[in-house]
């Protein structure tokens, strides 16, 4: 790297003299050359091994790795597997009631947020942070003991036996997913321009009308954006969720990570291209909303759902 | 159009008109250790366009948000209608606002901004759109109904929160320097259309605002407030023309300060003869009505600028009686246009800015280094007791 880091340095000399259009020496156009590659390297390493499951998905051959001919056949093998149904049902049966769940309370606790003193919001916004910034296996681990103690607690005190299974993963996911839907409504909120409430009042709407008719509209994109991630972030989950998945509780991540200790199949393959298609269109569907509105709403929003994670993230 | 015609309908609660549309007696707000308001007194009349008119953090928009229900006296009484309205809610009083910014609802066109209060009182699908559209055409903005409210200009923008406000028929309409956000030309505009919109539909306006010349040119009555207290009330003529004190003397236009100590007080012509700090002696009306000040007294003798005029030195006194002259020196003449304005340094008052119109036929060039004589008549001179 040290060679074309120096030529680089009068490849810099000239972009400042002439910003417009650098006429490039040897060294430089070495340097714009190599810059490309390396950006295409890391792009290749990111996505390669993606699109690598994507083609073997289509391979004809049952050992995943060794290319015979194209076909769709492991898809419907896939789907037919009970097992697979299983697991996605149960992805979806965790996935959809999480998401809904903690948009309700993230939601709220963002609308209450706003009408906290200072002080006590500055505490609350350094916990919700924390609880995002806390590696996922120690959650795992946390909440994992938490339900140990506390049903052995309650199993000893009322004499009712609970177990693991969708509740446990359900409240384990929402954790996290409350947090984020939390972060990115107040992002909307104190974007809001507030001169829109006292309008409303102005013109005569109640309280619960202004709530209804201004607030809510203006953040709906901010909550939709929520909603869809959590979604995402609960459905292709594998940590907490095996830390607190119980017996025929097993979520599609799961069931991939179990495959894959034995060997990776076309199936596999075929299973992953369809959680990726999925989610993929859960973030093109949120960054619709966020771009459709960020306009009407006037504040930021511009970067879309992308945006919004990197300021949370 | 009969938009503002007072009729005594089911949705404005207050009732029938009183006397005076909106009364503030002694009311004080305190924001912490601040006092935003002291004691004020006011009573706004039915109808006038009145303005708030003060430099920023005077109190004048805390005072237009009393009004509005947006805050609540720390002390004394607001009255709407005859009403007291302490306690009653911004959505529970009948008086509208357009906002320094609009504040237009941004995920509605037009139209649905426009009928949104008329919405929030049930009047029925078919009323508010008539009347919404009744609105628009008051404002010129008829055709626009279904555009969105970020499509239009910032003219076009204020002019939909004027009929948003306005559809309600308002007791009280009141305006948070609603014009700032606009450039020079378009401002100018719309003050005069903001003075006709009012004059046709009736309706008391009260603005707020901290330019002097929106004020002058609009308003019926202008309230010259400063630090939280009422300087001054009366019409931009009495405003410009009897100051009552300094602050209200320089806030609205210019003038020309001369100290001096007070040597004789007539109580039954309001006249004070005074001798300024640098031996002028001059006289002149005691602006401030309830002053009686003492010889001694120290006061100032302001003069606008466009009440004197430059004479080549040497040039005789005018014919008639109550001249002031003061010889000085040209320092800077500025071509303005319409006007030069000349600043002139005198040994007895110190500098003095003089406004001439150039007009046809005005008197001889002056230029800068000439020795000049400035010359007033005694009705010029504004004595204020601070």
């Amino acid at each position: 790297m040290s060679a074309p880091a120096l030529a680089g340095e009068s490849a810099v000399g000239r972009l400042a003299s002439a910003p417009r259009r650098p006429q490039l020496d040897r060294g430089g156009i070495a340097v714009e050359v190599w810059l490309r590659v390396q950006a295409s390297l890391v792009y290749a390493f990111l996505y390669l091994p993606i699109a690598i499951v994507v083609v073997f998905s289509f391979n004809a051959n049952s050992l995943a790795t060794i290319w015979t001919g194209f076909s769709v056949n492991w898809y419907p093998t896939a789907l037919a597997n009970s097992v697979v149904q299983n697991a996605l049902a149960n992805s979806f049966i965790v996935a959809i009631p999480n998401a809904i769940l903690a948009t309700l309370f993230g939601t709220m606790a963002a609308l209450g947020l706003q009408r906290v003193p200072r002080r006590v919001r500055i505490v609350f916004d350094a916990v919700t942070y924390v609880s995002i910034i806390i590696p996922e296996i120690v959650i795992a681990l946390a909440t994992l003991v938490l339900y140990a103690t506390g049903f052995g607690f309650i199993e000893d005190t009322f004499g009712i036996k609970l177990r693991f299974g969708h509740v446990t993963i359900i409240a384990a996911h929402m954790l996290f997913n409350t947090s984020l839907v939390l972060l990115l409504v107040r992002a909307r909120l104190s974007g809001m321009d507030r001169t829109l409430v006292e309008a409303s009042a102005d013109l005569f709407a109640t309280p619960w009308r202004t709530f209804r008719q201004i607030t809510f509209p203006q953040l709906l994109p901010g909550i939709m954006a929520g909603f869809l991630l959590a979604f995402t972030f609960s459905f292709d989950d594998y940590v907490i969720t095996t830390f607190t998945s119980g017996p025929g509780s097993s979520t599609l991540p799961l069931w991939v990570f179990g495959q894959v200790k034995r060997s990776v199949s076309p199936e596999t393959n075929a299973v992953a291209t369809i959680m990726l298609l999925f989610t993929l269109a859960m973030l093109f569907v949120g960054q619709f909303l966020l771009l459709r509105n960020s306009r009407r709403t006037q504040g930021r929003g511009g970067a879309g759902m992308a945006g919004m994670i990197a300021e949370q993230r | 159009m009969t938009i503002a015609a007072p009729s005594p309908s089911p949705e404005a609660p207050l009732g029938g008109r009183a006397a005076h549309d909106v009364e503030i007696v002694d009311v004080t707000k305190r924001f912490g250790s601040v006092v935003a308001v002291d004691r004020m007194n006011l009573r706004i009349a039915n109808g006038a366009f009145y303005s708030f008119l003060g430099p920023s953090g005077c109190g004048k928009t805390t005072t237009l948000r009393m009004i509005a229900g947006f805050e609540q006296p720390t002390s004394g009484e607001i009255m709407l209608a005859g009403q007291p309205v302490a306690g009653i809610p911004p959505y529970r009083r009948n008086v509208n606002t357009v906002f320094q910014h609009y504040a237009l609802f941004p995920h509605m066109d037009v139209i649905q901004n426009v009928g949104y209060g008329l919405r929030q009182r049930n009047v029925g699908r078919t009323e508010e759109l008539e009347r919404a559209g009744r609105a628009l055409e008051l404002v010129r903005l008829t055709g626009y109904e279904h555009r969105r409210t970020w499509e239009l200009s910032g003219g076009q923008q204020q002019r939909v929160a004027l009929a948003r406000a306005l559809v309600n028929q308002p007791t009280v309409l009141l305006l948070d320097e609603p014009l700032g956000a606009l450039d020079l030309k378009l401002r100018k505009e719309m003050q005069l259309e903001l003075k006709a919109l009012q004059q046709e539909v009736g309706i008391t306006f009260v603005y707020v605002t901290h330019d002097q010349e929106e004020a002058l040119t609009m308003s019926d009555v202008i309230i010259v407030m400063n630090e939280g207290r009422i300087l001054q009330e009366g019409s931009p003529t009495e405003l410009y023309e009897r100051p009552v004190d300094t602050f209200v003397a320089n806030f609205i236009g210019v003038s020309n300060p001369i100290k001096g100590k007070v040597t004789a007080f007539d109580a039954a012509t309001h006249r004070a003869e005074i001798e300024s700090a640098g031996g002028l002696r001059i006289a002149g009306v005691v602006t401030d009505r309830a002053a009686r000040p003492a010889a001694g007294t120290e006061v100032t003798v302001a003069v606008r600028p466009e009440r004197l005029r430059v004479d080549a030195a040497g040039t005789p006194e005018p014919e008639g009686s109550g001249w002031v002259s003061v010889p000085g020196r040209i320092e800077q003449g500025t071509y303005l246009g319409e006007q030069t304005e000349y600043r002139i340094a005198t040994d007895v008052v110190g500098e003095l800015i003089v406004r001439r119109q150039n007009a046809a036929g005005a008197a001889q060039h002056v230029g800068p280094g000439d020795a000049v004589v400035v010359r007033w008549q005694e009705e010029a001179n504004l004595v204020l007791v601070d």
